[in-house]
């Protein structure tokens, strides 16, 4: 009796256990999954929106399947909140088994899902986040976007050779604020500027009114700013309204605030900003020409540079999987993104090596009208400008 | 010398815009007595109606404020008499539940419908910039608002104080039964009134656009300030909120424009101060209800 018993238990056991096993669903192997993880609501929606815009197009112009695999793109909505990020990050790793985690619209998306990308020993392309330090948590982390520093520096520089002496500072008090304004003081009194006055405005502000009479007061050849980017339309308005363009003071700052996802709606008081960025819709290359008009057909309104970085963050996994020949091993896959070089519509980019962080050309651009449009037009290049946060160290 | 005038009407206007935005909560609050979190989604909704007509039917900016007062009053009066009224019984936090799940779900229409990016307001040419007057530099948009927000005060005191509606208004708050007694219609005069605070919310919205941005997180951004000015004001009056808003304004401004550094801290350090002198407000009665 108790014999039968045993045996009975034992077996129903390992019935579970085989059924267990057999639920397991074994790994395809004839399709990648990409969990692309974007802030698809809330106030950084435009962010993610552009991306995954820019990753469909992507996937029509070039098919869905490399070197005999088909590529799957999983997408889910974190609301630039780092807890959401975290979890999702995780479900799509255990549950869906994911092969790459993509997008992050902000900084600590990003960093929120480094961890997990160290553990599962999987790539992590960060297509929107901008702060130095991101690249630096996991060794799997690339970045096709940009640095803050990279844009924040230069023009500094371009500001000192070009006749500006005095500048007062306008960003808002967050990560990326103020890694832009150090990046850009560092510069700019390192080559002889000085700076007049420095106001830090709260992330939610609702009235950048008495900031700017403090603006104005300053007397500065030029004022950097630095907000959120949707903030920027608001800016710009209330720096016309109070005569701010008339009295001769220039708005330079590194190009996040012209997005030219927004630009078209600041109205002509943009006119003339001068912004330091590594993509405007109005490039003159071949390449984004096909990209702009492409962009547009699909989806009814013009490219800002989040879309680029999802763009080549997507061809960044397409290239990687070609030279690995479809292996999806996560140290292969990472070992041949570094050192990647391709020409995207934003100009020749190319992955470091050695961090992984993107290295491009940096434009300088002013806003002009072009047909009726408010554009950034380039008139300077800064070539090959690595990640200066880091080359630091 | 010129800068501090210059401040000092930023603040003012400022200090208007608030006063229009969040006199309708002090009505509902104080009068009423029912705690309505949601009022800053009928702000929204006016300055989503106002932004739809100017922006993709070309209407005039002048011809869209009344509309979106109009518009914000009709979906305030919907609102009431199907959702609102049968709250006035209930306890405070289950107003407080309800108006703030009634937030969260007009932030995500709004989000859904009109896309989640900031909207700007296309404006005339004439209220674009800065007069010089003597000196001290007035932005034209803000003298606008000084100008609709300041008659709009004077219109509110006279009709309380001097008209029948006023008058009945105050009775329906002072002793709701003795007023139904004397034949006084409560329900409607409440639901008018209510209607009359959304359409204010609603006119503060379509005119705050171009200074406080509007987008579909507008309500939760901005209501913390109604708040303020209602607890600061005392809710007992109209005279309460508008000097406080006044003060808030002003404060504000000049904060931020003396002592960036601590800028932001100023009015919610205004508004611990005179809290701890006047639990009440500055106008609360202390035998209020």
């Amino acid at each position: 009796m108790f014999n039968r018993r045993k045996m009975l238990l034992w077996g129903a056991a390992s019935a579970v256990l085989g059924g267990l096993c057999a639920g397991v669903p074994a790994r395809a192997d004839d399709a990648v999954k990409i969990g692309l993880i974007l802030p698809m609501t809330g106030g950084q929606a435009s962010t993610g929106k552009q991306i995954d815009n820019a990753i469909k197009l992507y996937m029509q112009q070039n098919g869905d399947t490399v070197a005999g695999k088909k590529i799957e793109i999983i997408l889910k909505d974190d609301a630039a909140m780092p807890d959401n990020t975290k979890r999702l990050a995780q479900e799509l790793i255990v549950n869906d088994k994911v092969n790459f985690i993509a997008g992050f619209g902000v900084t600590p998306a990003a960093l929120a899902a480094a961890p997990l990308a160290t553990q599962a020993k999987i790539p992590e392309v960060v297509m929107a986040a901008g702060t130095s330090i991101i690249t630096e948590r996991s060794p799997y982390i690339v970045r096709t976007s940009f640095t803050l520093a990279q844009s924040s520096t230069i023009i500094g520089d371009w500001a000192v050779k070009n006749g500006i002496k005095k500048v007062a500072t306008l960003t808002s008090d967050y990560a990326p604020g103020n890694d832009a304004l150090t990046f850009f003081k560092q510069h700019f009194t390192a080559g002889g500027g000085e700076i007049v006055e420095e106001v830090k405005v709260p992330l939610a502000n609702p009235d950048f009114a008495p900031f700017l009479q403090r603006m104005k007061d300053s007397k500065p050849d030029a004022m950097f700013v630095f907000v959120p980017a949707g903030q920027g339309g608001n800016f710009m308005k209330q720096y016309a309204e109070r005569g701010l363009d008339k009295s001769g003071i220039k708005v330079i700052g590194p190009g996040d605030v012209m997005d030219d996802d927004l630009l078209n709606n600041m109205g002509d008081a943009a006119l003339g900003a001068v912004t330091a960025h590594l993509y405007s819709a109005a490039h003159p290359s071949q390449v984004n020409k096909d990209f702009v008009a492409a962009y547009k057909k699909a989806f009814g309104n013009r490219p800002g540079f989040m879309a680029v970085s999802g763009y080549d963050g997507i061809h960044l996994i397409y290239e990687a999987l070609k030279k690995t020949n479809g292996a999806t091993d996560g140290d292969k896959l990472i070992e041949a993104m570094k050192g990647m070089k391709w020409e995207s519509p934003r100009g020749p980019i190319s992955i470091d090596p050695e961090t992984r962080d993107i290295v491009q050309n940096i434009y300088i651009r002013k806003v002009e009208k072009v047909d009726g449009e408010l554009y950034n037009v380039e008139f300077a290049t800064f070539e090959a400008v690595k990640d200066s946060g880091k080359t630091k160290k | 010398m010129a800068s501090i005038l210059t401040n000092l009407f930023d603040g003012v206007a400022y200090g208007m815009l608030l006063f229009v935005l969040a006199c309708g909560l002090a009505v509902t609050l104080g009068l009423m007595n029912f705690v309505n979190l949601a009022h800053g989604a009928f702000a929204m909704a006016g300055g989503y109606i106002c932004a739809v007509l100017v922006n993709q039917s070309g209407w005039p900016f002048f011809a869209a404020l009344p509309l979106a007062f109009l518009g914000s009053a009709a979906i305030g009066i919907a609102l009431e008499r199907t959702l609102y009224r049968h709250l006035y019984s209930r306890s405070h936090l289950d107003q407080v539940l309800f108006s703030i799940g009634l937030v969260f779900m007009s932030v995500a229409a709004v989000d859904y419908i009109m896309g989640s990016s900031r909207v700007f307001i296309k404006l005339p040419a004439a209220l674009e910039g800065q007069i010089d007057l003597f000196g001290v530099g007035i932005g034209r948009y803000r003298l606008m608002i000084v100008v609709i927000c300041g008659l709009l005060t004077l219109a509110l005191q006279l009709i309380l104080a001097k008209t029948r509606f006023g008058s009945r208004l105050r009775a329906a708050v002072d002793d709701p039964r003795a007023a139904i007694g004397l034949g006084i219609n409560v329900p409607q005069v409440f639901a008018f009134t209510f209607a009359f605070g959304c359409g204010l919310a609603g006119l503060g919205g379509a005119l705050s656009a171009e200074i406080l941005g509007l987008d579909p997180y507008f309500p939760l951004k901005f209501m913390i300030y109604f708040l303020i000015v209602v607890t600061v004001g005392g809710s007992s009056s109209i005279t309460g909120p508008f000097l406080a808003s006044l003060l808030l304004g002003i404060a504000d401004v000049a904060g931020k424009y003396y002592v960036p550094k601590v800028g932001p801290f100023v009015i919610y350090t205004v508004m611990i101060v005179i809290l701890l002198c006047r639990p009440n407000g500055l106008f609360g009665r202390t035998a209020a209800r």
